[in-house]
């Protein structure tokens, strides 16, 4: 699989940053009152993310160790700065929806951990299709929450009425605790699909991706060069339960 | 040869009341205030416990046959449903109560691990839900024998109440709040029988009752203190479930916090709050104070120094 969809694959579903990795919950649980809304928070994200990925790539050779996380935020803040120039300018009706959520954007915890775990240590087109990938994958989280509580919460898809007038929305759905609902009803779907796989053998683990931070699972911890767990540590452990 | 002892592990004092048997005292203690309700509101009332009763079995049985582990027999599903229905008003459609069921079920109940699991009290999760999400059909207190504002509206706009009818039940209201005689002979019967204590009880209505003394504007005026009392679901919510065994603390002193704490959110809820009642969320929010309130107040084991640390030496 070549490097470009194997990272949009990696965004989109083996670590889809909602369903699986758990970031990003801030403007998740907030903007998802409608679908429109988590359309649009997505894609305005997925812009950012793709950009700030792809420039913080191009100059990772440049940005000393120390200051990298300045530097990744100022070159976020630029992107979310423009991007919400042009939103106020072209849809402003969205822009009035998401609301501070926009410039909160710059603090997402997806765009600041995609820049250090992987933009800041690869080359730049992979880099950009990470981003690519990441967000589209945020995106349809989004909107797959945006939907459902849309629909159960006003009745609505889009803005278009779907229920009769006559069936009342479940209005807790539009608020706040239907957000977490919603969100765990998902996950849990999602971790049930997978777990169906798995027991067929169509496991996603067994397609190859980049570094995912978990070197216990990892086929390819032999001879890599970053990790995050003490290698004796483990095998102390493993030790241990075979006794 | 000696005799050989077996030992088994502890508890060794056992009950023989089985969760079953609790269950059941609790439902026959409903008893009253339920027939009060179908008596004062009409067969409907009736259709609305069925219905919600009917959810809470289903929904227990279904997650059981899923799970493989049927719980259903141990009667609780049957004791959320009616409890439920005697919180919600008589005029609610039928599928917003079997929805309010399976909530209380599925989600606050099972999903966290059944029953001794769940983390709040799931009738009045279920209410809540259904508060949230209809708050219309949640408060049309209109039916064909009452019009008009509950007792606690009309006493919060101002206006003047009945005593009397209010301690009767001969007024509007949710199905099974309205009559705190029958609510009390309900709950005499379960004190009788040990199933319940006045602790949370007691110490819930005397802190409110001080606080809406306090606070209410009106003084220790005899009269406004019984209209506040008799009102609404404090009866109800005080005797029947702030002493949900799962969803109270198991210490002593903690259920006399609890009680405390359960009387001054409602003071706040129904004093300060813009709406007239606040008996269920002060009980669920008091249910999740419930794990802090038992770690500050577990006895100190022997053996140990106070504060849990173990004893060095």
């Amino acid at each position: 699989m070549n490097k470009a969809g194997e990272r949009l694959y990696n965004g989109l579903v083996k670590e889809n940053p909602t369903f699986v990795l758990m970031l990003g919950m801030c403007p998740t649980l907030a903007v998802t009152t409608s679908a429109v809304n988590g359309l649009g928070m997505g894609l305005t994200t997925t812009v950012v993310l793709a950009l700030s990925n792809m420039i913080i790539a191009l100059l990772r050779n440049i940005i000393p160790d120390r200051v990298r996380i300045p530097g990744f935020i100022v070159i976020i803040a630029s992107f979310v700065t423009a991007v919400q120039l042009l939103l106020e300018a072209y849809i402003p009706s969205l822009n009035k929806s998401l609301g501070v959520y926009i410039p909160l954007i710059v603090v997402n915890c997806i765009i600041l951990g995609r820049a250090e775990s992987y933009a800041y240590s690869n080359p730049v087109v992979p880099s950009f299709f990470d981003g690519l990938g990441m967000g589209l994958g945020f995106t349809f989280a989004l909107t797959c929450i945006g939907v459902v509580r849309e629909l159960l919460g006003a009745g609505q898809i889009f803005g278009l009425d779907v229920l009769p007038g006559s069936v009342e929305p479940i209005r807790i759905f539009g608020q706040a605790p239907g957000a977490f609902f919603v969100l765990a009803a998902l996950v849990a779907l999602q971790n049930y699909i997978k777990a169906r796989r798995k027991e067929k053998g169509k496991s996603y683990e067994k397609i190859g991706s980049g570094c995912s931070e978990d070197c216990m699972n990892c086929k390819d911890s032999k001879g890599c060069t970053k990790r995050f767990y003490d290698e004796n540590a483990s095998k102390e452990k493993t030790g241990e339960e075979g006794r | 040869m000696s005799e050989l002892y077996k030992v088994s592990s502890n508890p060794h004092i056992r009950s023989r009341m089985a969760t079953n048997g609790v269950m059941l005292a609790v439902v026959v203690a409903l008893m009253p205030a339920a027939g009060f309700g179908i008596y004062n509101f009409g067969p409907r009332a009736l259709a609305v416990m069925m219905v919600t009763m009917g959810s809470t079995v289903l929904t227990e049985y279904f997650f059981g046959l899923y799970k493989n582990r049927l719980t259903v027999t141990d009667l609780s599903a049957v004791v959320t449903g009616l409890l439920l229905a005697l919180n919600l008003p008589v005029s609610i459609p039928l599928w917003m109560a079997a929805l309010g069921g399976i909530f209380a079920i599925l989600v606050v109940k099972m999903l966290f691990g059944g029953l001794g699991q769940n983390f709040m009290n799931p009738a009045l999760a279920g209410r809540c839900f259904l508060l949230i999400s209809f708050p219309t059909a949640m408060t049309a207190f209109d039916c064909d024998a009452y019009t008009g504002a509950t007792p606690l509206a009309a006493l919060k706009a101002g206006e003047s109440v009945r005593l009397l009818d209010m301690v009767t039940g001969h007024t509007a209201g949710t199905i099974g709040e309205t009559s705190v005689i029958a609510i009390v002979l309900g709950a005499c019967f379960l004190l009788l029988l040990g199933v319940i204590d006045l602790r949370i009880p007691g110490s819930y209505i005397v802190t409110f009752a001080l606080f809406a003394g306090i606070f209410g504007g009106h003084g220790f005026d005899p009269a406004y203190l019984a209209a506040q009392l008799s009102g609404g679901g404090l009866m109800l919510g005080a005797f029947f479930m702030a002493t949900d065994y799962v969803t109270r603390p198991i210490t002593i002193k903690g259920q006399y916090v609890f009680g405390i704490i359960l009387g001054l959110l409602t003071g706040i809820f129904r004093i300060f709050g813009p709406g007239a009642e606040g008996v269920s969320y002060a009980i669920i929010l008091g249910n999740l104070l419930v794990p802090l309130i038992e770690k500050y107040t577990m006895p100190t084991a022997f053996g140990h120094r106070k504060g849990g640390a173990r004893h060095e030496k």
